[in-house]
């Protein structure tokens, strides 16, 4: 009896390899099951990563423009901004305030607002347009592929975001010919004219409103008339200066409020997530997806070990224990996960790779991976217990069943 | 130093089996069924004993019961000098594994293993190492005359070949005791006189006690011993004098 009770302690060792062997044929062999179950997880796997990344790939567009600032550490503002794109005006004396705020290294102003633009042909857009320091030019767009910032110190000057020129603020030519905003080009904003001297590149954002850029004090001649034109301050911290202390320092001397660019980013976030049906929409989709693979994987993975389950009874008349059973049963459905997983995440990862540098925006973080993982993981689980509980609750005399 | 050669000749004398009021109901759908209502049977060490009777009369659940797969609700089950009650998970299991083989009416190999690794699943449940396996497994295959069809799946077996192949399963880890179930019901005349010839041999060769629960009377003259059931209980024994005249 000893022999035996180490001879099956063995099989949980070297020998064991070969029990899981057994359960990997048995597994592979049954082509057609097989890949019902890698499609099924696959699909999943693909649902609970390819739109989880769009959702993500579109939420980080909301706060592209604070991104595109990288050298400001702290964001001042209304206290009633709720987003980055929201317009309203701080008091042209707010920027002295926060200039006179200890430990700030230099403030400046930055304007933002949706402004008509009417185009050589003759069409009036909508254009966000920026106002940069006139001095350092300090929130402009993180790279030109024409022009040179400081043009912006010519007469009219403005600098087209790219994807604006080829598509959105395209317009037909004297010729007939339709053609995208390029340098030497005017159009007019707001009745005053503009030219165009730099081509800049600038992160998608969320909005799609074509994007301009032009020294601060232009474009408070450009915008309407109001009593409070500033938007922003910019402002960086003297060296050693923890943005977040700033930030707070700012707030309580000045009564506005001051977000570094991490905060000002979560708080754009946290409005487009609880302002907007997206994260609403996303999520049905992921859990439909999730529902869908853990359903046609689920059953794909119960039927098989359903259909193998007299297999499984005549080894466990030969003697094999219902744990090595168990064992082999996990294994399938870890296997079919990870290569259903794997396919899925790479499936997803392909499209994230043709969809780079188009309008559909893409990202997919390490975290999202683990979470597929986890589902992946949940459905196999599931799966795997429903056919273990089959499997152990099998009446072993089946064996001798026609 | 006379007690053990006369334990071991008490030993070998037993019975392979020996059932004493054996009992088993089954309770579905409202109603209970007495497969079996009082076994008493002895079946020799050595040799072919058949189970017959009708559908229904409890064969294969007396089977089930001997080789230790069904617990019975009442009486005594000596298997191999072992009796059954006594044996419960692990410990039943290894009795299983080592003293008992099993050949089915459907055959039941894996379809997706190889025949020699169809082959050599009883030896590996037994800790046998793979390599030994392998040469075990390899020659019993040829024994049984498929030698040239050890990496075949089953599937492009015949019937007969895939019932080959399944005893060479049972008897490869040299088991006291085979029980079969129908092994020639899903066969045509030939294959299954062929078969029975076959495990007449091994039961001369490896001197095992054979049980097989049947229907087909043409393979009855293969038997030693013939037990004959009918509702639950044993009518009559056919012995060796009466029984058949193939061996």
């Amino acid at each position: 009896m000893v022999r035996f009770a180490h001879a099956q302690s063995r099989l949980l060792n070297t020998d064991g390899i070969i029990v899981n062997l057994i359960a990997l044929k048995m597994l592979f062999g049954d082509r057609g099951k097989f890949v019902g179950m890698v499609l099924g997880l696959t699909f999943a796997a693909l649902v609970m990563t390819q739109q989880p990344s769009i959702f993500i790939g579109l939420m980080t567009r909301t706060y592209a423009a604070i991104g595109d600032v990288p050298i400001a550490d702290v964001w001042v503002m209304d206290p009633g901004v709720q987003y980055v794109e929201e317009n309203k005006p701080l008091r042209d004396t707010d920027l002295a305030r926060v200039r006179g705020v200890a430990g700030v290294a230099w403030a400046v102003p930055l304007y933002k607002g949706i402004i008509n633009a009417k185009l050589p042909d003759g069409q009036t857009k909508s254009i966000i347009l920026t106002g940069l320091d006139d001095a350092t030019l300090i929130g402009g767009p993180p790279a030109l592929i024409e022009g040179r910032l400081a043009d912006l110190h010519r007469a009219d000057a403005i600098i087209i975001d790219r994807e604006a020129a080829e598509n959105r603020l395209r317009y037909v030519g004297p010729d007939g010919e339709e053609r995208s905003l390029a340098i030497g080009d005017e159009i007019e904003i707001n009745d005053n004219r503009a030219t165009v001297v730099g081509i800049g590149v600038s992160t998608r954002d969320f909005i799609l409103v074509p994007k301009a850029f032009t020294t601060y004090s232009r474009a408070i001649d450009f915008a309407p008339p109001q009593r409070r034109q500033l938007t922003y301050v910019l402002t960086k911290g003297q060296d050693g200066e923890h943005p977040g202390t700033l930030a707070r320092r700012i707030e309580a001397q000045t009564g506005l409020k001051a977000l570094t660019s991490a905060e000002f980013e979560q708080l754009t976030l946290d409005y487009w997530m609880t302002n907007t049906g997206i994260p609403i929409n996303f999520g049905v989709s992921v859990l439909l997806g999730f529902l869908v693979g853990a359903a046609v994987a689920g059953q794909s993975f119960f039927n098989f070990v359903r259909e193998n389950l007299v297999h499984y009874a005549v080894l466990k008349a030969m003697g094999l224990r219902g744990g090595v059973l168990v064992r082999m049963v996990l294994l399938q459905a870890l296997i079919v996960g990870g290569i259903g997983y794997w396919i899925g995440v790479g499936l997803t990862a392909l499209f994230g790779t043709f969809m780079r540098d188009t309008v559909l925006a893409f990202r997919m973080p390490p975290a999202l991976l683990a979470f597929a993982g986890v589902g992946v993981l949940v459905i196999v689980l599931l799966s795997a217990l429903l056919a273990i509980r089959a499997v152990l609750r099998m009446d072993p005399a089946v064996v001798f069943r026609g | 130093m006379s007690a053990l050669p006369a334990a071991r000749a008490a030993d070998a004398a037993a019975p392979a089996v020996r059932c004493r009021e054996l009992t088993k109901s089954f309770t579905g759908a409202g109603a209970t069924v007495h497969a079996l209502r009082g076994i008493d049977l002895d079946v020799p060490r050595g040799g072919m004993t058949m189970l017959v009777g009708p559908s229904g009369c409890g064969k294969t659940t007396l089977i089930s019961v001997i080789a230790g797969i069904l617990t019975p609700d009442g009486g005594e089950c000596v298997v191999l000098g072992t009796e059954l009650s006594t044996l419960h998970g692990q410990r039943l299991l290894d009795f299983r594994g080592r003293s008992i083989g099993f050949i089915f009416q459907q055959f039941h190999l894996v379809p997706t293993l190889t025949v020699i690794e169809n082959v050599t699943i009883p030896l590996i449940i037994n800790g046998t190492p793979t390599p030994r396996a392998r040469a075990a497994a390899a020659e019993i295959i040829a024994e049984v005359g498929l030698g040239d069809r050890g990496r075949e799946l089953p599937g492009v077996l015949s019937g007969g070949e895939q019932q080959r192949v399944a005893i060479a399963r049972a008897l490869v880890h040299s088991p006291a005791l085979v029980v079969c179930d129908e092994p020639t019901s899903a066969l045509d005349h030939e294959s299954g006189q062929m078969i029975m010839a076959l495990l007449r041999r091994f039961v001369s060769l490896r001197q095992a006690t054979i049980i097989i629960v049947t229907h087909d009377d043409r393979i009855l003259p293969f038997a030693d011993r013939i037990a004959r059931m009918d509702d639950g209980r044993i009518v009559g024994i056919d012995t060796e004098a009466t029984a058949g005249g193939q061996r």
